[in-house]
C-alpha cells in the first residue's frame, strides 16, 4: 500500500493528477472558507520552500525565515497602504527588498556555521520583530498595517476574489516547486548537498563556501518575501506577529513532516499539516498534545519525512527487483563494518 | 611537484607542525607516517588549504599555494579524502560523485533557471566524469546503488572517487587502509599504484605499516610535529631515531 502510494509520487502523471486536483479544488470545496485555507495552505507552502533551500539543501538551520517572510509582507504593505503604490510594483519591491537584506544577513550570519549560525540567525528574526513591533513612525507598531492593495487584476479579475486569488497563488506555488526542482537537479543544486554533507568536504571539492552559502541564503529569503508579499495581498492586513518565532518553528515542522531536502516534501507537509491543524480547531491549545506524539513519532522512524521514506522505499524496491539482488547481502555487510569501525 | 619549505603551524602555544621541509616527486608514491598525534593530518590541512599555515611555503609546481583558500588549492589540482567522508547516505553513489567535477564548471543560477546550452553541456561533463572515476576505483556496479547500503570498502573507493573526479593532479589520501580488512587492503594498495600509473602523484597517511613497505617509493617521519626522518622504505625501516619513536622499533605495536 506504502509502496503504491510512493510509486505514485514518482511519476510525472502524479504531478499532473496533484495540479489537477489543486486546479479543481475551489469547485470541490464545501464552502468558501477552504478555498481559503487551502490558498493559506500555499503561500506558506511557498516559503517553506525557501527554507528547504538554504536548510534542506544547503543544511544550514536559518532561524530568521519568519522574519522575512514579515519582511515580504511588510513591505509590500507599507508601500501600497502608506507610499500609495500599486500592489504589482510593491511586490517586486518586496522581492528585491527580501534579496538585498537577506544578502546583508548572509555575509555575516554565514560566517559562523552550525549552532552558532542557528542561535544567530534567530536573533536575527526576533530583531526583525522587535523593528517592526517598536519603530512605530515606519510601521505603526501594534497597531499594524490596515488597507493592504490587493493584487491588481488589470480589470480582467478581481483578486479580491477568495477563488480567483487562490489561482494566483497557486501559480506561484508551481513556478516555485518548478524553480526549486530544476534547482535541485543540477550542478548548482548539487552544490548545496554537497556543503551539507560537510564544509570540509565541500571545500576540498574546490566549492567556495561563502559564495554559495549566500547564494542559496537569497534565494530563500527571496521565496520568503514572495510568500509574504502574498499572504499580505490575501490578509489585507498584518501586524508584528507575522514577523513571530513561532511562524520559523511551524515552517520546519512542515519541512520536517514533508521531508526535508526533497521536492515535494514542502508541499505535501505544509497542506497536510495546516490541513489537520483546521480538522482539529475544536481542540483549540490541546491540539499541541496530538502533534507533539505525532511529531516525535515521525523524527524517529522517518528522519527525511514522509517523502524522504517513500523514495528510499522506492529505490529499494526498484532495487529488489533489479536482476543480481545483492541487496541483502550489502546490507548485512554494511552493519557489520560499521560495527567494526564502533569498536575500533 | 609538491615543494614544502619550513612549514609551521601553532594551535596556541602548541606546534603542530614544526619547520617541516619536504620535497614530494611526481609520478611517485609518498608515505607520510608517524604515531598518533604527530601532526600527520594537520599536515595534510595546511597543504589543501583548510588550514593556514603559521609559516614557510607551500609550492605545487612551483606556484606558491601557501595562503590559498581551500577551493583554489583544489582547482589547481589537489585532491583529497579523509578519514571519514560523509556522503548523501540516501542518494546513488553516482548522485553523490557528479558533485566532483563541479570545480570545472562554471554554469550559475541563471543557467539553472533558463536551462542553459551550457549548463547541459556541463552537466553530462560531470556525470561522464563521475562515471570514469568510478570505473577507475571498480565500482561501475553499485552505481544505482544508495550510499548506505554500500560495504565500508565501497564506501572509501568511493571516497576516491570523488577525489579523482575533481581531474587532480595530486591526491593527498588520509587513512585510506583504515578500518578495512587485510585482503581489501591489498585492493587498495593496487588501487594507488595503478593511480600513479596513470599519472597521478599520491601522498597518503596510513598506518599500516606492511601496506607501507611494499607501498611506498618515499616515506616521511613525522613525530610531535617534527620530521625526524625521510627516506626509502628500507632507509626508514632502519633507522635508529624513527624505531626509538615508535618505541622500540616493534612494527606491528605501531600498525
Amino acid at each position: 500500500m506504502l509502496f503504491k502510494l510512493g510509486s505514485l509520487l514518482m511519476k510525472p502523471g502524479a504531478k499532473m493528477a496533484l495540479l489537477a486536483f489543486a486546479l479543481v479544488f475551489p469547485f470541490l470545496a464545501a464552502n468558501e472558507y477552504q478555498v481559503y485555507v487551502m490558498a493559506s495552505a500555499f503561500v506558506w507552502a511557498i516559503a517553506v520552500y525557501g527554507l528547504n533551500i538554504i536548510t534542506g539543501y544547503c543544511g544550514q538551520l536559518n532561524l530568521a525565515h519568519g522574519g522575512f517572510f514579515a519582511i515580504g509582507a511588510y513591505t509590500l504593505g507599507l508601500l501600497t497602504a502608506d507610499a500609495g503604490w500599486s500592489f504589482w510594483p510593491a511586490f517586486v519591491a518586496a522581492l528585491v527588498m527580501t534579496a538585498v537584506l537577506g544578502f546583508f544577513v548572509g555575509i555575516v550570519s554565514l560566517r559562523l556555521k552550525e549552532h552558532y549560525f542557528a542561535i544567530f540567525t534567530l536573533c536575527v528574526g526576533f530583531i526583525i520583530y522587535l523593528l517592526i513591533d517598536k519603530w512605530e513612525e515606519l510601521t505603526h507598531g501594534p497597531i499594524g498595517v490596515r488597507d493592504i492593495a490587493a493584487p491588481s487584476g488589470f480589470g480582467l479579475v478581481d483578486f479580491t476574489e477568495t477563488t480567483p486569488f487562490y489561482y494566483l497563488v497557486l501559480a506561484f506555488l508551481v513556478f516555485s516547486i518548478w524553480f526549486m526542482g530544476r534547482l535541485s537537479r543540477s550542478l548548482l543544486g548539487r552544490t548545496f548537498i554537497a556543503i551539507r554533507n560537510g564544509d570540509e568536504l565541500a571545500q576540498s571539492l574546490g566549492i567556495n563556501l561563502m559564495r554559495n552559502k549566500v547564494l542559496a541564503f537569497v534565494l530563500s529569503t527571496t521565496y520568503a518575501g514572495l510568500a509574504g508579499a502574498l499572504y499580505a495581498g490575501m490578509v489585507r492586513f498584518i501586524g508584528p506577529e507575522e514577523a513571530n518565532i513561532n511562524h520559523t518553528f511551524d515552517m520546519i515542522t512542515y519541512l520536517l513532516v514533508g521531508g526535508i531536502g526533497t521536492l515535494t516534501g514542502p508541499l505535501l507537509g505544509t497542506v497536510g499539516i495546516v490541513w489537520i491543524t483546521q480538522s482539529l480547531q475544536f481542540l483549540e491549545e490541546y491540539r499541541m498534545i496530538i502533534f507533539g506524539p505525532l511529531l516525535v513519532i515521525l523524527v524517529i522512524f522517518f528522519p527525511r519525512g514522509i517523502t524522504g521514506q517513500f523514495l528510499t522505499w522506492m529505490h529499494h524496491k526498484a532495487q529488489s527487483l533489479a536482476p543480481g539482488k545483492k541487496q541483502k547481502a550489502s546490507k548485512v555487510q554494511t552493519a557489520s563494518a560499521r560495527e567494526a569501525e564502533n569498536n575500533a | 611537484m609538491l615543494k614544502v619549505e619550513h612549514l609551521t603551524k601553532m594551535f596556541g602555544g602548541l606546534a603542530a607542525v614544526n619547520d617541516v621541509s619536504v620535497d614530494f616527486e611526481a609520478g611517485k608514491i609518498n608515505a607520510i607516517i608517524g604515531p598518533n598525534g604527530a601532526g600527520k593530518s594537520t599536515f595534510f590541512n595546511l597543504i589543501s588549504g583548510l588550514h593556514q599555515p603559521t609559516s614557510g611555503r607551500i609550492l605545487l609546481d612551483g606556484v606558491d599555494v601557501t595562503c590559498m583558500p581551500c577551493d583554489q588549492v583544489a582547482r589547481l589540482g589537489v585532491g583529497r579524502t579523509f578519514q571519514t567522508t560523509n556522503l548523501f547516505e540516501q542518494a546513488t553513489v553516482l548522485d553523490n560523485l557528479i558533485v566532483g567535477h563541479r570545480l570545472r564548471t562554471r554554469s550559475g543560477l541563471w543557467d539553472v533557471l533558463i536551462n542553459s546550452k551550457r549548463l547541459q553541456r556541463e552537466e553530462k561533463a560531470a556525470r561522464d566524469k563521475a562515471m570514469e572515476a568510478l570505473d577507475f576505483v571498480g565500482l561501475n556496479h553499485v552505481a544505482g546503488q544508495f550510499i548506505a547500503d554500500i560495504t565500508q570498502e565501497e564506501r572509501k573507493r568511493v571516497a576516491f572517487a570523488l577525489a579523482l573526479a575533481t581531474d587532480p593532479k595530486i591526491v593527498l589520501l588520509d587513512e585510506p587502509a583504515a578500518g578495512v580488512n587485510p585482503e581489501e587492503t591489498e585492493g587498495f594498495a593496487a588501487l594507488m599504484r595503478k593511480m600513479v600509473d596513470n599519472g597521478l602523484t599520491v601522498c597518503l597517511i596510513e598506518h599500516k605499516m606492511d601496506m607501507i613497505m611494499s607501498l611506498a617509493d618515499k616515506i616521511m617521519v613525522l613525530d610531535h610535529g617534527e620530521k625526524i626522518a625521510e627516506g626509502t622504505p628500507e632507509e626508514v625501516r632502519n633507522n635508529p631515531v624513527v624505531i626509538e619513536a615508535y618505541l622500540g622499533g616493534d612494527e606491528d605495536a605501531a600498525a
